[in-house]
């Protein structure tokens, strides 16, 4: 398979990692456990990293996914956590792909510059997460436009965004056809509806600093002009934008794995037990070497899902592919890091446990590895469904 | 004011230097880029540019192979207007007489207030690139500046040498050569990146700047390498492998040499 870089990755990744360097551990371990990386996102809103995928017509640098995940990736194996702002990236998608024109030039060069945040995605519920289409919350039509009862549940960065990207049942459920249908995405202005007290936010506490919430919608009146796309569209259109979600989450933890295993085989070459290097020991250098393999071999799918997309083409099974593969080498590299670190690996000025803890989110969200290997079996392998 | 800042494309610094025993010269053929002394010269021209002299326009001037855009990319990026590119296939052997032949060449094509250089190039590592060019335009030359601030049509610089530094006063136009101590350049922002490919490229030929192609290359050069060999090594040379009391051992030889009392 080709892979041929264009000129400006090798900038980005410059450039990128420069930003980063000021950005070391001791910073991260300073927001623990729950303050958001503000000074970091600013720096990476100022110098445009966040509207990198935001066509240039629009105020973007209009990078294909393929440039766009390097960005991710070089923040991660920086040592920092692109979880804290992804989303600016890829939520506009919906948008950009499904919105009107009206809605294009009203909002992606503000969320461009860093003006807006759209960075607020509603989808799981507390009685829905992997079965989607099985949300209760609901948006009714109105005089004016739509009003929207529910709740909302992981709903990361709201307390840090101006609007949310919200999937609402628009058909009740036993009125279409089929379940996937009757569902709409809005884009919702959070402020207005926290100011109208139709929108209440809640924090929750989680084992890493990731900013996310449960959000209370007690009739959130929407205009109509609040509906991305055609009523009742709205799953399909969510699915569609997971495709460059789940890319550039594999891109992070392929930076995760690399962040993990150069760590681990600088530390293993270093650390003297018995009278030699702990990774003079194949017991301890080989788990190393082998956690490196498979990162390389998910960075590929990533690559290959990424040029897909890049080019159009449709790339469903290898971005879920990238993600399961990423985010399993990220884990076994974060695994390998730990034991070589041995006591060391538990102490937080090391920073190799908060990263352990940042990793491992990637194998349950944005999507469960299990809904992966579910959809490879059903629609790839062409066997029954199996939930 | 027109500003030029001549950079040069080196082999990866972070690569292994390599000689081809046959043509005994540096071999270029892997992945190349923009000689990081010369981003201290485009940061200081930058500075300039949102400072003392408002507007100033920044060249950014180079003779390497046509394959070089990636290094014209990010000398763009790091803040240049525009490129002017001397490519020319008969330009390959040259040395620095014959480069700075080239460069002179190019630069006598226009009216620059200031031309600036990094201190050295990290392949060949000859810090005289400046000099010589200076010499071929007579201009006035300073190398290793350290600090400048501009004042009117002169610049107050100050220079650093082995004692301390020196303070100087040039008049423009002139030719300066500044080290990588004068400022810590910034790495590029995305727009800047992405907006480089958008910037005037102009590409020119020996031919364009008047040169012959006896002018330049190996027939330009007055430089032979007849021979390469390695450093011999150092047979004085003690090294110590710590075992808690390397510090002390350090200490007692560096009293012994009396550097230290
Ligand atoms: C920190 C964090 C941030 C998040 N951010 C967001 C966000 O911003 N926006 C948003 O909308 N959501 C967000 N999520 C939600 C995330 O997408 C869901 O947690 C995820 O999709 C899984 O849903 P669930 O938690 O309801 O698990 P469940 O669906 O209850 O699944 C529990 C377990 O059972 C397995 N399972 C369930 N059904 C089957 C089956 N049929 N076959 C095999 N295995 C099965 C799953 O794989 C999983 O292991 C976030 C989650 C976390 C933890």
């Amino acid at each position: 398979m080709e892979i041929a870089p264009p000129t400006e990755l090798s900038q980005i990744r410059e450039s990128v990692r420069a930003l980063c360097a000021a950005f070391p551990g001791r910073y991260w371990r300073d927001l623990e456990p729950s303050r958001y990386p503000a000074e970091f996102v600013a720096a990476l809103t100022r110098d445009g990293w966040l509207g990198a995928l935001i066509p240039e017509r629009y105020g973007g640098a209009g990078l294909s996914l393929t440039a766009a995940s390097v960005v991710v990736e070089e923040i991660n194996a920086s040592g920092c956590n692109a979880g804290a702002c992804h989303a600016q990236m890829y939520t506009m998608g919906t948008i950009l792909r499904h919105g009107s024109e009206a809605q294009k030039e009203r909002y992606l060069p503000p969320i461009a510059s860093g003006e807006l945040r759209l960075q607020a995605f509603g989808v799981t519920e507390p009685g829905a997460g992997s079965d989607t289409t099985s949300i209760t919350t609901t948006a009714t039509r109105t005089a004016s436009g739509y009003v929207v009862h529910g709740q909302k549940i992981w709903t990361s960065r709201a307390e840090h965004s101006d609007l949310m990207l919200l999937l609402a049942r628009t058909t009740p459920r036993d009125e279409v056809a089929r379940k996937t249908e009757g569902l709409s995405t809005f884009l919702v202005d959070m402020k207005a509806a926290r100011t109208a007290g139709t929108m209440t936010i809640r924090p929750i506490a989680t084992m890493m600093n990731h900013a996310t919430t449960e959000v209370f919608l007690d009739g959130v009146e929407l205009a109509a002009d609040a509906l991305v796309g055609e009523e009742g569209d709205g799953f399909r259109y969510i699915l569609d934008g997971m495709n460059a979600e789940r890319v550039l989450i594999a891109a992070e933890c392929v930076g995760d794995g690399r962040w993990f295993t150069q760590k681990a085989a600088a530390y293993a070459s270093e650390r003297v037990v018995f009278g030699r290097p702990i990774g003079a020991n194949q017991g301890v250098q080989f788990p190393i070497a082998a956690a490196y393999a498979q990162v390389e071999a998910a960075d590929l799918m990533r690559y290959r899902a990424a040029a897909l997309f890049d080019q159009g083409r449709p790339c469903g099974p290898e971005a879920g592919m990238a993600k399961l593969l990423a985010s399993e080498a990220a884990w076994a590299a974060a695994n390998t890091c730990v034991d070589a670190h041995g006591g060391f690996g538990f102490a937080q000025e090391y920073d190799v446990e908060r990263k352990f803890r940042e990793t491992r989110l990637y194998k349950v969200a944005p999507v469960s590895n299990n809904l992966v290997l579910a959809y490879l079996g059903q629609h790839v392998l062409g066997m029954p469904r199996s939930y | 004011m027109k500003i030029a800042v001549c950079v040069k494309e080196v082999p990866d610094p972070t690569a292994e230097k390599r000689i081809d025993p046959d043509t005994k010269r540096l071999v270029r053929s892997g992945e190349n880029t923009l000689n990081r002394y010369d981003r201290h010269a485009i940061e200081e021209a930058v500075r300039l540019r949102e400072g003392a002299a408002p507007g100033a326009e920044i060249a950014v001037v180079l003779v390497a192979p046509a394959s070089a855009s990636r290094t014209v990319d990010k000398a763009l990026a790091q803040g240049g207007d525009r490129s002017v590119h001397l490519a020319d296939d008969g330009l390959s052997g040259s040395d620095i007489v014959a480069t700075s032949r080239a460069l002179a060449a190019v630069l006598a094509r226009d009216s620059y207030d200031l031309i600036v250089f990094g201190q050295q190039g990290s392949d060949a590592e000859c810090y005289v690139m400046a000099s010589a060019v200076a010499e071929r335009l007579a201009r006035p030359c300073v190398t290793q500046v350290a600090a400048l601030a501009l004042d009117g049509s002169s610049l107050k610089v100050k220079r650093q040498v082995e004692t301390g530094y020196e303070t100087l006063e040039v008049s423009l136009p002139a030719v300066i050569s500044v080290s990588d101590a004068i400022n810590e350049p910034r790495y590029p922002s995305l727009p800047a990146i992405m907006g480089a490919k958008r910037k005037p490229h102009e590409v020119l030929s020996l031919a364009d700047v008047g040169l012959a192609a006896g002018d330049v290359g190996v027939d330009g050069s007055r430089t032979h390498v007849s021979a390469l060999s390695k450093p011999p090594t150092r047979g004085d040379s003690v090294k110590l492998e710590d075992d808690g009391t390397a510090a002390e051992k350090i200490l007692a030889f560096l009293v012994e040499r009396k550097v230290v009392a």
